[in-house]
């Protein structure tokens, strides 16, 4: 069974976002870069996967800027065991990742696409789906728990309420949520064998998909501040403040 | 800017010409196990006075603890920067009693098995040394001789197929818990030049004649274990001596530079965790209505430091690549040592300062970062010892 794992390079989640002083996009300059933590939670579950011998191949696979390699590396001295780069400069909407994957997807044949529910950039949590559309797979998407079985797979999904399990026909795409497994660490040993994993590089154009953004963005502002709460004396004063103030009683 | 420069801005890499990829990936990787792995858990380290066993052995998996050494024991053949990125990542643990503790094994202790060693001894230590199975440290420091090497009195008597030792040793990290000892000690007779004088020597815990003393009580690295270590009619088979008889002093001040190298990186990464720490503190406490941050004498102070430690780490880069390409660099790794020692007190006394009557509280980090900074320019070389060095090769 082979595994496509779709890995995306964001703002590290230890970074404080800042939003640039002319107001048209957040700050990249000078800012740690790391992958997408859901991604890293799906490239884990496809090395388990592989682990119990049934995964067989996993390709790490990104879009964007040159830069993009190291997250790619970053798969592969995790235990995938190559990796495409699709080149794109600038933002690239959901939509068009989808449709480069759909290209991917065509070229690679895999069983499975596991990818991030969501990247904590955009916070989009649109790509798995779209792409499913596209390729007319069943998706499981928000997973905590993936068990492939003969020429399916089982996913446990995190819904409001509960779990529900769905079992999906391979090929299929799977997004997963955070609680589906912890991450490793590359180990040093393997951060020494991903340097000689290959690394094919790509361009949109490749899979006939003009990557350019449907979408403008008139302006982006920082969140307002949170205000200073109250300390109520009394719970009576605290009724009344439901009642009268926040009219929420 | 370069397009090259440009990239390496935006990718938020340490924009040193130094490091290659995979020591960002290493960098990263540490820092992570230093977050998750390390800091829950070491003031409970600092209670009981030492590192657990375990986290050296979760670091051996890692492949932390054979970053230089060769892959048939399970090492990476990496080089003096990414040791240098090791150290640096575990000194901004906040925990330099656990960093020390990895870093004498790794990298002051081991070393001697690993340069000096036989075939034999390196086929049956280094692998176990690797994976963090057994846990090393080096005993050079004695009651009467510290940075004076060559005034050891610690002796080693040819008996047959062994060497006798007898003597005793002072302020030895991991000596507690180690299972391999590298020993310095006297050999060869009245009339022999001094620096023809020392030999190293293997001595496994549990061999007759090797007592562990008390657990030393220390001003700082609490959760490091320094011990006093006895050799009374010690005997070990003459198969332990580590290297040729006679080369021991070439073979710890050899082994010095790397150390210094490390140390200096380790206060690099103290003083940068302190002055992170410090600056979260500074601009939330309010006083007279602003933030303490708002306060000109400590902006320029802070800004300061900042710019020292910057210049400090640059140069133990620059050290460290000397080294990783074989070139003498006996200057500035001294230099290193004096200035990066001396440098992450004058840090951690202004960071204990600026964070008022807190600083003062045992509960506070940074009154436990002072005190593990102290012994930085102690230790290792001392500054005055360092400077010295620094002196000889200035030409006059």
């Amino acid at each position: 069974m082979k595994v496509l794992v779709p890995v995306k390079r964001v703002i590290d989640y230890n970074v404080k976002v800042r939003v640039k002083a002319d107001g048209s996009g957040v700050e990249l300059a000078n800012v740690k870069m790391s992958m997408n933590p859901f991604d890293e939670i799906a490239v884990e579950e496809a090395i388990r996967l592989k682990e119990k011998g049934k995964a067989t191949e996993i390709i790490a696979v990104s879009i964007g800027p040159q830069q993009a390699q190291e997250t790619i590396r970053t798969a592969l001295a995790m235990g995938a065991d190559r990796g495409i780069l699709v080149k794109v400069d600038g933002t690239v909407e959901p939509l068009a990742v989808a449709k480069i994957l759909k290209g991917v997807v065509d070229e690679e044949n895999p069983d499975l696409v596991i990818l991030g529910k969501q990247a904590i950039d955009d916070d989009c949590n649109q790509t798995g789906q779209m792409l499913a559309a596209l390729l007319g797979w069943p998706q499981g998407t928000f997973a905590s728990k993936v068990e492939p079985g003969d020429g399916s797979v089982d996913v446990t999904r995190e819904v409001d309420g509960g779990l529900q399990t769905v079992s999906l026909k391979m090929p299929a795409v799977v997004t997963t949520d955070l609680r589906l497994n912890e991450p490793r660490y590359a180990s040093l040993p393997n951060i020494m064998k991903a340097k000689k994993k290959p690394i094919a590089e790509k361009t949109a154009a490749d899979y006939g998909v003009d990557p350019a953004p449907r979408l403008t963005v008139l302006k982006t502002v920082e969140p307002g501040g949170r205000k200073a709460g109250v300390k109520v004396g009394s719970a009576g004063e605290l009724v009344e403040k439901l009642k009268n103030e926040a009219a929420v009683i | 800017m370069t397009a090259l420069a440009q990239a390496d801005a935006e990718s938020g890499t340490s924009r040193s010409p130094y490091f290659e990829p995979e020591h960002e990936m290493l960098r990263e990787q540490i820092r992570r196990f230093v977050e998750d792995e390390v800091k829950p858990h070491g003031l409970a380290w600092e209670e009981q006075g030492f590192t657990p066993r375990e986290i050296l052995l979760r670091m051996g998996e890692l492949g932390f603890l054979g970053i230089r050494y060769p892959a048939e024991y399970g090492g990476s053949e990496l080089d003096t920067l990414a040791t240098v990125v090791l150290a640096e990542e575990l000194g901004r643990s906040t925990f330099s009693g656990f960093a020390i503790t990895a870093l004498v094994h790794t990298d002051m202790a081991s070393v001697h098995i690993a340069h000096a060693g036989s075939q034999a001894q390196k086929d049956a230590h280094m692998a176990d040394i690797v994976a963090g199975r057994k846990i090393c440290a080096v005993a050079v420091t004695e009651p009467g001789a510290g940075s004076d090497v060559k005034g050891i009195r610690t002796r080693a008597r040819r008996d047959g197929d062994a060497y006798v030792l007898d003597g005793s040793k002072i302020y030895i990290t991991n000596g507690v818990l180690a299972d391999l000892y590298c020993v310095a000690a006297k050999t060869g007779g009245e009339g022999e030049r001094p620096s023809r004088s020392v030999s190293m020597f293997l001595v496994e815990k549990g061999t007759p004649g090797l007592r562990v003393g008390r657990a030393l009580d220390k001003h700082g690295w609490r959760s490091s274990d320094t011990a006093e270590l006895f050799f009374e009619n010690c005997r070990v088979p003459a198969a332990n001596l580590l290297g040729e008889e006679g080369h021991g002093f070439y073979a710890i001040m050899r082994n010095f530079q790397n150390e210094r190298t490390v140390i200096g990186a380790m206060a690099m990464g103290e003083a940068q965790a302190a002055i992170d720490l410090t600056l979260d503190w500074l601009t939330s406490r309010q006083a007279f209505g602003e933030p303490l941050w708002a306060k000109g004498a400590i902006r320029q102070r802070m800004a300061m430091l900042q710019s020292k430690v910057e210049a400090g780490r640059q140069l133990v880069y620059h050290a460290a690549w000397l080294d990783a390409r074989g070139a003498d660099a006996t200057r500035e790794v001294s230099m290193v040592k004096a200035y990066c020692g001396d440098l992450v007190n004058e840090v951690m006394a202004a960071c204990l300062q600026f964070h008022g009557g807190l600083g003062f509280m045992r509960e506070s980090t940074i009154e436990r970062m002072a005190r593990d900074a102290r012994v930085q320019s102690i230790g290792g070389g001392a500054t005055e010892v360092m400077l010295e060095e620094v002196a000889k090769r200035m030409g006059r």
